[in-house]
């Protein structure tokens, strides 16, 4: 018999709201531990949680991406449990009635199409973070950091309708980059900003039943993700097919062995009491508020790829390069509105500058060369006022100087050699000092025409029109 | 001096009769003589009160138009009060000194009030009669051998017998109002939301209102004003204008229709001379120009077991982050000691059997299989009854019931029997499950002269017309004239 797999995900991103999700700590990471507190987010006696506008915007946001429909209202409810790292003893989260309900995703695979249903997105907290290592005396004692306490997260849940760990890898990497591209979420997944846990079961394919499920904690990475799914899908699958029933139960994902360990059982699980939360009114979105979040909503990284496909005539290649990242696509539309012609400027940023801000640990955030200097740079390659290689020269030295291409150019006398005079007489100098090339190409090896050809652009310092040298060659060797 | 009213304390600073050092100091000295018997206070702050004065007695001019400028008031140790060691009379908060001032608290301040001690309570505010408080006995002045009710038994005491002509005190099931009727003063329980719950240690977060217990009427009106308001740091505050609430105590009653729940009132469990009382207040409030009308709060009946679902629901949760990890209480080491036994040993020994019993019944209410038939069903009935008094509201303008069913018992008579402890609030607990201001005000003794209260419940936020019928009420009845024999030190020692 064969099995299928059935995957559903639990996704915490981090909000970039600037300030904690029930007070106005920061949520900058990185510093000292316990210095992003106060006593709301310590959870002392008496304090209150106000709610933070602009996380429940970033929430509404991420829903609106995801083809959710926004609650009206929807319900903060306290999670009770005990962990030194939870200052109150419960978690805020939503639970009965959440931000938003009913999304789904769209992407394609190799072998065809997919959709993963998305059943809610919700409000919650994050907790702080234990210490268990890294301290002289980690073999007795575990420090607390509650710099995280009290973070803005949304959690989004989807449907079990992922049928291999390669589609869930695929799906945890769209919406990453939908959430990244929205600013919604920074996407450092080491960081701890971004991560994601896993329900699976298998089941005999083609039966619509559900197995017993396991979850799967700690799937901090794509990898991770993938290797824990493919580990824990095996092993069920393993265990069915011996007819040893799968227990519920949750599992971790043991980075160093690449497998999945038991944590805790089904009956060992805790009893969260959910209730709503009294200190909080629930969260109400108007129509308007909607329609103000709607309205700085920016392009889909989806929808944006058609559009460069359909307005800039690009090949579906580019414009899915292109859209990775919002900081390319918008790159990429500025150079083009520049004036510069858009497959030239698809080739430059997919090739010399993502090579530069490689070797130069940049990124597209943070570019070397404004588009608008790009434009300049490629509007004279498009003017024949300098050749394709010389552009490259110049480019390189624009990362590392102010200058505008055409400076450069002017500066060090970069212009393009089109005179045939000048060629010819370059020609004639190479002919003469290469007379066994040139036997050898009046002998039929044509492959010495390339090579002369070289030689000429390199007496010319590389500035000869290549076209222009390539006529004016064939006539001297004719 | 002590035994003064605070609006006569705020006239006596302001026409310069005496300074806020003289007031501070007469309200020290009668805590130092009555307090060592009385047990009101968990912690007297003279040092900070004498330099707070000083410094009001010489900067006049910048206070003179502050409303309680001078005047020593009692906090009840609940509320978070900065650099001054705030416990909620537990153990587990034994050393707890908060960075933070509660915002009813830190009003009272700016209004040029002088916070002279922190007063003693139920632990937690869990209890009706103050012998919960893990430090001392607290004991009524009218008879020191019984209760003065809870949980704020400490602001009540210290008002009735003269150490401060105000306490903040804080009202969960009628923490304000049971031990102010049973201490013969005013205790009013704000509509929920009006007064900023922002540094009150929680007790039953959709319950909890803070406010004030005072000799008169007026004064409790004059208390309101300064505390009242919507708060940044408080979600659940309401943001609606706050009023000059002493304006509008006209002493006119005059078509007031005030409704009586009969069948409550004739109920089981209701003293004989609380009956005949609250009958006499009915009459005088009718002689005053008010028309009593009976009404039906069907579902009241109902309020005592749904208030301890939701309570204890409620502060099983508010009572987690009590876990000796960041502050407070922490059960030392016991060899290679586990995380879990860390936890149950600090809460074991940090709390006391009430505060244990009640976060029990609150885990319980809300656990898996048995959250619907206790907390859901008690959400349920907390709505029938909130729909009772909306009706009962369209008839009436305030509902008249005793505040207590008995006078004072004494110390140590129920606190083996929790379910008849728990009874003692069958006419408070409506007004917090229903979010209605409510108020007690004296109206005269049991043949054993033990105080007894009559308690008026509004509509929400008309706080205006509770305090009106209240104050008419006491011009005639004036019973605030009454005033505890003097319980000295020397006389008991």
């Amino acid at each position: 018999m064969t099995y299928e797999a059935v995957i559903g995900l639990e996704i915490h991103a981090q909000l970039q709201a600037g300030t904690k999700i029930f007070c106005g700590c920061s949520t900058v990471f990185g510093a000292p531990p316990n210095t992003h507190v106060c006593p709301v987010c310590l959870g002392f006696p008496g304090v209150l949680p106000v709610l933070n506008r602009s996380a429940v915007d970033l929430g509404i946001r991420a829903a609106l991406a995801l083809g959710c429909r926004i609650n009206e209202t929807s319900i903060f409810a306290r999670k009770n449990y005990f962990y030194p790292d939870l200052p109150k003893g419960y978690q805020i989260s939503q639970y009965e009635q959440p931000l938003a309900s009913a999304g789904s995703v769209s992407f394609a695979m190799p072998d065809g199409p997919r959709r993963v249903g998305i059943t809610r997105v919700h409000l919650e907290e994050d907790a702080g973070k234990s210490l268990h290592e890294g301290f002289p005396d980690s073999d007795r004692t575990t420090y607390v950091d509650f710099n995280r306490a009290g973070v803005p997260l949304i959690e989004i849940v989807t449907e079990p309708d992922l049928r291999s760990a390669a589609d869930a890898a695929e799906f945890f990497s769209r919406l990453r980059a939908i959430l990244v591209w929205l600013d919604v979420n920074d996407g450092n997944m080491d960081e701890g900003s971004l991560r994601c846990d896993a329900n699976v079961s298998v089941r005999p394919a083609g039966t619509a039943a559900l197995g017993t499920k396991a979850e799967v904690k700690n799937l901090n990475s794509f990898r991770f993700l993938q290797k824990a799914l493919e580990f824990e899908i095996e092993r069920q699958r393993a265990l069915v097919g011996d007819g040893i029933r799968v227990v519920q139960e949750t599992r971790l994902f043991d980075v160093s062995t690449g497998t999945t360990v038991s944590m805790r059982s089904k009956e060992e699980a805790h009893d969260y009491r959910y209730f709503p939360e009294p200190d909080l009114p629930p969260v109400r979105v108007s129509a308007e508020r909607l329609a103000a979040v709607r309205e700085r909503m920016i392009e889909l990284p989806d929808a944006r790829r058609q559009r460069f496909v359909a307005a800039f005539g690009l090949p579906e290649y580019d414009a899915a390069q292109l859209t990775q990242s919002r900081h390319s696509a918008d790159f990429f539309e500025a150079t083009v509105t520049a004036g510069a012609p858009a497959k030239t400027a698809s080739n430059w940023i997919r090739g010399e500058l993502a090579r530069v801000l490689n070797d130069t640990g940049r990124s597209m955030a943070d570019p070397p060369v404004s588009p608008t200097r790009l434009a300049e740079l490629l509007r004279l390659v498009e003017a024949g006022t300098i050749s394709g290689a010389i552009a490259k020269t110049v480019f390189e030295k624009m990362v590392v100087s102010a200058d505008s291409a055409e400076a450069i150019v002017r500066r060090d006398g970069l212009t393009q050699i089109d005179d045939e005079g000048a060629i010819i007489a370059l020609i004639a100098d190479v002919l003469t000092r290469n007379t066994d090339a040139v036997a050898g190409y009046r002998a039929g090896k044509t492959a010495t025409f390339g090579f002369l050809v070289g030689q000429v652009m390199k007496a010319a310092g590389g500035k000869a029109n290549p076209k222009r040298v390539t006529e004016l060659l064939k006539q001297a060797l004719a | 001096m002590a035994h003064t009213t605070l609006s006569a304390a705020r006239t006596a600073w302001q026409v310069g009769a005496h300074s806020a050092v003289e007031l501070c100091e007469a309200s020290l000295a009668a805590i130092a003589d009555q307090d060592p018997v009385l047990g009101a206070f968990t912690e007297v702050t003279a040092d900070r009160a004498l330099s707070r004065a000083a410094a009001i007695d010489r900067d006049r001019e910048a206070w003179a138009h502050q409303p309680l400028a001078g005047v020593p008031v009692a906090i009840k140790d609940n509320l978070c009060t900065a650099e001054v060691r705030t416990t909620a009379s537990s153990r587990i908060l034994e050393t707890f000194v908060p960075p933070y001032t509660a915002t009813a608290v830190a009003k009272l301040e700016a209004a040029g009030a002088i916070i002279i001690g922190k007063t003693n309570c139920d632990e937690f505010a869990m209890g009706s009669s103050t012998e919960n408080s893990a430090f001392r006995v607290t004991r009524n002045p009218w008879a020191t051998d019984r209760i003065p009710g809870g949980s704020s038994g400490g602001s009540a005491v210290a008002v009735a017998s003269g150490m401060a002509p105000l306490a903040l005190g804080s009202d969960t099931g009628g923490s304000i109002r049971q031990p102010a009727a049973l201490c013969g003063i005013v205790g009013l329980k704000p509509t929920y939301g009006r007064v900023s719950r922002y540094g009150l240690i929680a007790f039953a977060s959709s319950l909890d209102q803070v406010g004030p217990l005072t000799w008169t009427v007026a004064d409790a009106a004059l208390a309101l004003s300064v505390i009242a308001g919507g708060d940044a740091a408080d979600a659940t505050s309401a943001p609606h204008p706050v009023p000059d609430y002493t304006v509008g105590l006209t002493g006119n009653a005059r078509g007031l229709r005030i409704g009586v729940p009969r069948d409550l009132l004739n109920g089981e469990g209701v003293d004989a001379d609380v009956a005949t009382h609250v009958q006499q207040a009915l009459e005088t409030l009718k002689a005053r120009g008010a028309s009593i009308v009976d009404i039906a709060l069907p579902t009241a009946a109902a309020a005592i077991p749904t208030y301890y679902l939701v309570a204890t629901a409620e502060a099983s949760s508010n009572l987690a982050r009590y876990d000796g990890v960041r502050y407070g209480f922490r059960a030392p080491a016991e060899g290679r000691d586990t995380l879990r036994a860390m936890y149950c040993r600090t809460r074991e020994r940090g709390f006391g059997a009430e505060v244990k019993r009640r976060i029990m019944l609150g885990t319980y209410v809300l656990s898996a299989g048995y959250y619907d038939a206790y907390y859901l069903k008690a959400q349920q009935v907390r709505t029938l009854i909130r729909r009772d008094y909306e009706r009962a509201f369209e008839q009436v303008d305030l509902v008249a019931m005793p505040t207590s069913p008995t006078p004072a018992f004494r110390i140590g008579e129920r606190i083996a029997d929790p379910v008849q402890m728990y009874l003692a609030d069958i006419f408070t607990v409506s007004a917090n499950l229903s979010g209605l201001p409510a108020i007690s005000v004296p109206c005269g003794f049991s043949t054993e002269g033990l105080p007894i209260g009559l308690q008026l419940t509004g509509r929400h936020f008309d706080e205006a017309t509770l305090l009106r019928a209240a104050d008419a009420y006491e011009r005639d009845a004036n019973w605030s004239v009454h005033r505890p024999p003097h319980v000295g030190a020397r006389t008991h020692a």
